[in-house]
């Protein structure tokens, strides 16, 4: 490769090379960001970098420019480094001025602690762990992995080309694979609840011994998860950076072994020094884990995903629109054969499958005071209990979004999972729980597994913190002395027999008009009937479908006013403030799904005549004692 | 050490400011004050003599030198003897060490001494090297401060007691006398306002200027009251520096100042023994000698000074000096964090007296030094991590929730405005439709239901306080209580939410979920420190605040029985493992209860609906009815105002509504500033109104109010004048009181068989005309039963039969029981069984 590729490979060169000229232009630090944005620019440029999701970390060169798709699990205490400080040389005894940013150690020679030259800067640490529940076919998660062939001759620049040639062309028959492979996984009957996902194993597995990953836990949302944490060290505007947020991070990646020494010979030193003493084991454990294990990433610049959908275009870019536009016109047709598939699965209920799609399509857009609007969680009652049904439920809505987790509502889970992050102070870190996910992630709850039994006090908790997320769209984060709510986005999908327990804002009652003899391997042919292109139609789809603007005007609004009017005159008892607000909800996402930005009188209709359809099902259940629904 | 400001060497990490105080510095005039002239012994406040300085300094300076003081060389073995030399002076590890060798250094410097002498000439320009401290004038100027500061205006808690108008600090060196407790906290704003050079001179230079504050602290205490006998030295503990407040502020430029951080303890650790000086003793021939710790690391004498044996020197732990030291670990207190970040933590470290002044979960002010130390990878090798590690010195711990459970603490509660936001509240409050604005800009999502807002908006604000304890009436409630009830789906529970996530110490339960214990407090032992910890529960936690309890109905009665005491005495009783303590809980309770029926019943009282005892019921100040209005115009509204909520962007909406922030700040500030106090003309008024409720109802052999009522009246109306920021109750704020006031009877305290407005239904949770109903029904059954003439006992079922006969009315079984049930409270039969027996 030519040196064009300089700034990949090296670039704290460059950083050191701008650091340089800092004397003749004092904003340096700015023009290192905008050096490596505009490089970032330029047409396919960010492909040609090594993906840290994709490819193992003992192939990717040390101090070479990495970026990382994960989401931000926790913030650890800002720090203050050196960011220039001036080094005794002993050889030629001169000093000379280094700079200290994107870099955890100091080259070379004795540091001159008491030198004027010293700044002292402040930076961040992030703990980012891979966007969590990200399904198999998002090549984001890191399937690309199994095509590299691991040698000890590997050069990231000739993997780059590969990879690059691959996502031009590869496309198709990669998704073939992931749609046979997901065929056949189906097909065995395996009761997990971990979705299924070939993952980048961390690192450490092959080039370690395992007792590494045992002592130390990485702290991922769901159980069963793999892949590569990482300390993201931010220099800039950290405070524009919110928990779960989901990042592209450009940075420099840094696994000096000389990281993971302070661990061991921290303990022995400590004896010595009373003020190295200040931290636990844990804590060190957790906040400067081995860099082979946990590698430290400095960042360049890194961009907000409003969605992981590898599909689409990743920023909301000017050619967003165009992009948009260009797909609405044939919304329609996806949206007729997504229809169809669903009603499949759904043995035969089309009115579910719409909702499905409703469900799979909301969105909170806007927060009134308290009230998330869009938001539009889905009971599915009448589901078989003890059956494949939900699973394979399970496996088809994987298929179609970018991330998603099945939470089996079993006695045992809901009694001992860990639902709630909470705070642990003894390593003074963010513990991790199954609802600490990214926006839109699609989360699962099979209620067909509860049974009987008693709830402990965790399971209450867990309880109250599913119907909070639900109604409120926010999770109560544990900090042990007080809590701390933080606001979420996450379309949940209620399977239950009767009525769920829990809180939603519809319920449709399963009204099978199939029955097929053997449900498993009709399922199992319903989803093997999708061509992975068809897939990949579904999957475009329901992404941009969310990302509609939609306005209602004022006629409109006069209209459904009237209605509202006419509708509570006949009996006021069936259309209450809620049923109004359902109703819109209903009318926004139904015109969303055939593409339309605004409301139409004929989608009032037709939302209209959708509920009447649901509400005639649904058994007529008298909330008894105010049990609100 | 000493040097000319000139030339200002500072450290790296003080770069920042060593420019700063080069720009603003002159040569200050180091005049001597006049009243303590007399009193100067030390030389370093004679600016006269410049050519004595050096031989004195040198004599002196293990003594009284701020430089050499508290070093152990100049400590005194044996009991506390008065007077300044006699009493020991303590190491103030706080401080970290000081600064070597004083002499030595000067000695170095010649021509920085000469240079100085050249330039200035008379006026003497020495001060501590590497800042623009003067040791004399610094010591001088902190003098007059601590004789001449008054705060006529202070209301701190610990100047209760003090005459306001004489000098405070010289009051407080008095206490210490007393006392015997050799601490002197100073609060630095009082420097400020004294003398802002010395204030940012310590800001700056603490490590510098505190010593130099406790020789002038000393000096002081020991002329005016030689015969004293204290522990040690006194030592300053400055305190509320008002340069940082937020941990989420500090920065690097913040290292080795003086700072004030709020947060909240987390985690403290054990108790460490730090070295302060190792004593060695040769193996040789017994010599001992001391060495100080120097930065966390001990010299160790290679030779014996004595018999020169070289490496013979032994450390011998017992008799080396160990101060005590503890970690703490702070965490940003929840109010400070912007949304969706997680709070930071800084380590902390407390010296000697302050180790174990703070347990976790403790919210704390404190105010210390920053520091920062360069973190090395390993020992053996030279290469460093970049990282430095931070922490602060502890100078001064002051708890912001210790008052809590006394009283009011104004002093933490005041959230701090700046005058343009207190213009623009103001401003806001001058607008005649201020009260209606507030209340519709509360839960805007919500629509309609203007008088629950409007009453929700009245309990946000809350009455005055009022405390007649002296004349042993006791304290009366300020708090207002409000209950709503209705049907399902009325949005009652996002009301809830809203308020909740509206003020800040709001506590939101199920009444589901929730039991007596976690409303109220529970005992818990410490898993590390076997421990009993009393935690506290919702109420308790929302003191001062809103607590929210939905589905109130659900609760369990032994649940609710908690709330009886919380809702009128704003207290809570604790008795629970050896624990008998009464807590304060004045919260108001916003509470919402669904019917018992899916629906409301129209013609049953608010109690049969909703079957919550009465006795609690009273204790609302105001209960509403959350119902389906069902009137086409309403309807119209309604819907417009959903569809709005959908298309409307977020800008629009906000350019609708004043913001939460504002309606946020506009309540707290009313609620620390405004203390409105009724008017005569307001009284008359509320006499009045009351007269009239109790009105309305005698004509029908009813009583329409109770005293409660009244109670409940002065709240509302004391409420109003808040929301208007005024500091009286006028009649306006009686008319609302009493608008919102009979609103909510209107719709809560209806009976429903006559239409009439009637309290009882609340009071005793019968209406009068059902307790008539049953008086008679009571009277017929006795009379019945007196016309069957002697007979000592009689069947139940038959009885009933007969006054079913008998009677015009129906009569229930119920009816029958409760009028048996009120014969028998008359001793007139008794029921056993399925016979009735006459007594």
């Amino acid at each position: 490769m030519p040196t064009v590729h300089d700034w990949i490979n090296s670039p704290l060169g460059i950083v050191d090379g701008l650091f340089a000229q800092s004397i003749s232009c004092p904003d340096w630090e700015k023009k290192v960001v905008e050096y490596f944005k505009e490089k970032l620019k330029l047409n396919d440029t960010h492909s040609w970098v090594p993906s840290l999701n994709d490819v193992p970390l003992h192939y990717l060169k040390p101090n070479s420019l990495v970026k990382f798709r994960c989401m931000v699990q926790d913030m650890f205490d800002p720090e203050f480094f050196m960011g220039v400080y001036e080094m005794n040389d002993p050889t030629s005894n001169s000093k000379q001025v280094k700079c200290g940013k994107y870099k955890d150690i100091t080259e070379g020679g004795q540091v001159d602690f008491n030198s004027r030259n010293t700044v002292t800067s402040e930076r961040q640490t992030f703990y980012c762990v891979p966007i969590p529940g990200e399904s198999q076919w998002n090549s984001f998660a890191g399937t690309s992995q199994a095509r590299v062939v691991p040698s000890t001759s590997y050069v990231p620049n000739r993997h780059k080309r590969s990879y690059e040639e691959d996502d031009e062309m590869d496309t198709q028959p990669q998704q073939m694979k992931d749609g046979s492979h997901g065929a056949q996984s189906s097909a065995e009957s395996h009761g997990n609840i971990e979705p299924k996902r070939q993952e980048t194993e961390a690192p450490s597995h092959d080039s370690s011994p395992s007792h590494c990953t045992s002592s130390l836990d990485l702290n991922f949302p769901l159980p069963g998860e793999k892949g590569p944490a990482c300390l993201v060290k931010v220099y800039e505007d950290w405070d524009s950076f919110k928990l779960n947020d989901m990042l592209e991070v450009f940075g420099i990646l840094s696994v000096d072994p000389a990281l993971s020494v302070i661990a061991d010979e921290r303990e022995a030193s400590s004896l010595l020094d009373p003020t190295e003493g200040m931290e636990t084991v844990e804590e060190q454990k957790v906040h400067s884990p081995p860099a082979s294990l946990v590698p430290r990433l400095h960042m360049l610049y890194a961009q907000p995903l409003v969605h992981n959908n590898p599909l689409l275009p990743s920023s909301v870019s000017e050619n967003n629109g165009n992009y948009l536009s260009s797909v609405l016109g044939e919304l329609a047709s996806i949206r007729a054969e997504l229809l169809t598939y669903l009603t499949h699965v759904l043995l035969g209920d089309s009115l579910a499958a719409e909702y499905l799609i409703l469900h799979l399509i909301s969105n909170v857009y806007s927060r009134q005071d308290v009230l998330p609007l869009g938001k539009f969680t889905l009971n599915l009652s009448g589901c078989p209990h003890s059956s494949p049904f939900t699973e394979h439920l399970y496996k088809v809505i994987q298929q179609l979004v970018p991330s998603s987790y099945r939470l089996c509502m079993s006695l045992h889970n809901m009694n001992n999972q860990r639902m709630v992050p909470r705070k642990d102070y003894t390593a003074n870190r963010l513990l991790s729980g199954t609802l600490q996910l990214a926006n839109n992630t699609s989360l699962f709850l099979d209620e067909t597994q509860l049974e009987q039994g008693q709830l402990d006090a965790t399971g209450v908790r867990n309880i109250t913190a599913l119907g909070n997320l639900i109604s409120w769209q926010k999770v109560d984060y544990d900090f042990n002395y007080h809590q701390m709510e933080f606001s979420c986005n996450i379309n949940v999908l209620i399977t239950s027999e009767g009525r769920s327990l829990l809180p939603s804002d519809c319920q449709v009652h399963l009204r099978p008009t199939l029955n097929p003899p053997n449900l498993e391997e009709y399922l199992s042919a319903v989803q093997v009937a999708q061509v992975p292109s068809q897939l990949n139609k579904y999957r475009i789809y329901l992404s941009v479908a969310r990302a509609v603007n939609y306005t209602i005007s004022d006629e409109i609004t006069k209209a459904v006013e009237e209605d509202f009017v006419e509708m509570r005159k006949d009996d006021p008892q069936s259309m209450s403030a809620e049923d109004l607000h359902r109703l819109l909800d209903v009318a926004r996402l139904l015109s969303l799904s055939h593409g339309q930005n605004t409301l139409s009188r004929d989608g009032w209709m037709k939302a209209k005549q959708l509920e009447a359809l649901r509400i005639s099902r649904t058994p007529q259940q008298k909330c008894v004692n105010g049990n609100e629904p | 050490l000493l040097n000319v400001h000139e030339d200002p060497l500072s450290p790296p990490s003080q770069r920042s400011r060593a420019h700063d105080t080069s720009t603003e510095l002159q040569p200050m005039p180091t005049s001597p004050a006049m009243d303590t002239a007399a009193q100067d012994v030390s030389l370093f406040s004679s600016p006269m003599a410049p050519h004595l300085f050096y031989p004195v300094l040198q004599s002196e300076v293990d003594a009284s030198s701020p430089l050499m003081y508290g070093t152990p060389s100049s400590r005194v073995e044996g009991t506390p003897r008065s007077g300044i030399r006699g009493t020991p002076a303590r190491q103030r590890a706080d401080l970290g060490s000081v600064r070597k060798a004083p002499q030595v250094d000067m000695h170095s410097e010649p021509v920085s001494e000469s240079c100085c002498h050249s330039e200035q000439g008379a006026g003497q320009r020495l001060v501590i090297w590497g800042t623009d401290v003067n040791v004399g004038t610094c010591k001088e100027k902190f003098q007059r401060f601590l004789q001449q500061f008054t705060a006529p205006n202070s209301r701190e808690e610990e100047n209760a007691g003090l005459d306001l108008n004489e000098p405070l600090y010289m009051q407080k060196l008095d206490e210490i006398s007393v006392v015997g407790e050799p601490v002197l906290n100073v609060n630095c704003s009082h420097i400020q306002t004294f003398d802002a050079d010395l204030y940012r001179q310590l800001i700056c230079y603490p490590q510098e200027v505190i010593p130099t504050f406790d020789m002038a602290v000393n000096e002081l205490f020991f002329d005016r009251l030689p015969d004293s006998v204290l522990e040690h030295q006194i030592q300053v503990r400055p305190y509320s520096a008002l340069k940082t407040r937020n941990m989420r502020a500090l920065n690097p430029e913040d290292i080795d100042q003086l700072i004030t951080i709020s947060g909240m303890v987390i985690r403290t650790s054990q108790l460490i023994p730090e070295m302060q000086e190792a004593f060695f003793r040769c193996q040789v021939c017994v010599f001992n000698t001391r060495v100080e710790v120097d930065r966390g690391r001990i010299a160790e004498p290679a030779v014996c000074r004595n018999c020169n044996t070289t490496h013979s020197m032994a450390l011998v732990h017992n008799r080396s000096a160990f101060s005590d030291k503890q970690m703490i670990k702070l965490q940003e207190s929840p109010e400070d964090m912007p949304a969706g970040q997680t709070p930071h933590t800084t380590v902390v470290y407390a010296h000697n007296d302050l180790v174990d002044k703070v347990q976790p979960g403790d919210r704390i002010n404190i105010t210390g030094i920053y520091r920062a130390a360069p973190m090395r990878l390993n020992p053996r090798q030279s290469q460093v991590k970049s990282v430095y590690k931070t922490h602060i010195d502890v100078i001064h711990f002051r708890k912001t929730d210790e008052k809590r459970l006394h009283g009011l603490d104004e002093d933490g509660e005041q959230k701090l405005f700046t005058k343009e936001r207190v213009a623009m509240l103001k401003e806001l409050a001058a607008k005649p439709d201020v009260y209606e604005r507030l209340s519709s800009a509360l839960a805007p999502s919500i629509y309609e239901h203007e008088d629950i807002k409007k009453g929700i908006l009245l309990q946000l604000f809350g009455g005055t306080r009022k405390d007649f304890t002296q004349t042993g009436r006791g304290n009366f409630r300020a708090e207002i209580n409000i209950l709503l009830c209705g049907d399902p789906g009325t949005s009652k529970s996002q009301l809830l939410q809203y308020v909740y996530n509206l003020v800040p110490r709001g506590q939101y339960t199920s009444g589901k979920g929730s039991s007596a214990v976690g409303l109220t407090a529970y005992v818990m032992k410490d898993p590390e420190t076997r421990q009993l910890v009393l935690q506290t529960g919702a109420l308790v936690l929302s003191d001062n605040g809103i607590c929210c309890i939905d589905e109130f109905d659900k609760m369990s009665d032994n649940t609710r029985s908690v709330l009886h005491e919380v809702m009128e005495q704003q207290t809570l009783s604790i008795a629970k493992a050896g624990i008998i303590c009464q807590l304060n809980a004045r919260t108001s309770v916003l509470a919402a209860a669904n019917p018992v029926e899916s629906q409301w019943n129209p013609k049953k009282t608010t109690i049969e609906n909703i079957q919550l005892p009465h006795t609690l019921l009273s204790r609302f100040d105001l209960i509403f009815l959350m119902l389906d209005p069902q009137d086409e115009a309403y309807d119209r509204r309604l819907a417009h105002h959903l569809v709005a909520l959908y298309y409307q962007s977020e800008e629009q909406i906000e350019e609708e509504h004043l913001d939460m922030a504002v309606l946020k700040d506009y309540i707290a500030f009313a609620r620390t500033s405004v203390h409105p106090r009724l008017s005569e003309e307001a009284s008359q008024a509320l006499i009045e109104a009351y007269v009239d409720m109790r009105k309305i109802g005698s004509g029908r052999g009813m009583v329409s109010a109770y005293p409660r009522q009244l109670e409940s009246l002065i709240r509302l109306a004391e409420a109003h004048a808040k929301v208007r920021f005024s500091s009286k109750v006028e009649s306006i704020d009686v008319e609302e009181a009493k608008r919102l006031h009979r609103e909510a009877l209107k719709q809560s305290a209806t009976d429903p068989r006559t239409g009439f407005v009637d309290i009882s239904i609340l009071t005793t949770g019968m209406s009068a005309t059902a307790r008539k109903r049953k008086e008679e029904v009571a009277q017929a059954l006795k009379k019945l039963i007196q016309s069957k003439g002697k007979t000592p006992a009689m069947k139940y079922q038959q009885l009933f039969d007969d006054l079913r006969g008998q009677s015009e009315a129906a009569i229930t079984k119920d009816m029958f029981d409760e009028a048996l049930r009120a014969l028998a409270d008359e001793d007139y039969l008794t029921v056993t069984g399925k016979t009735v027996r006459l007594l």
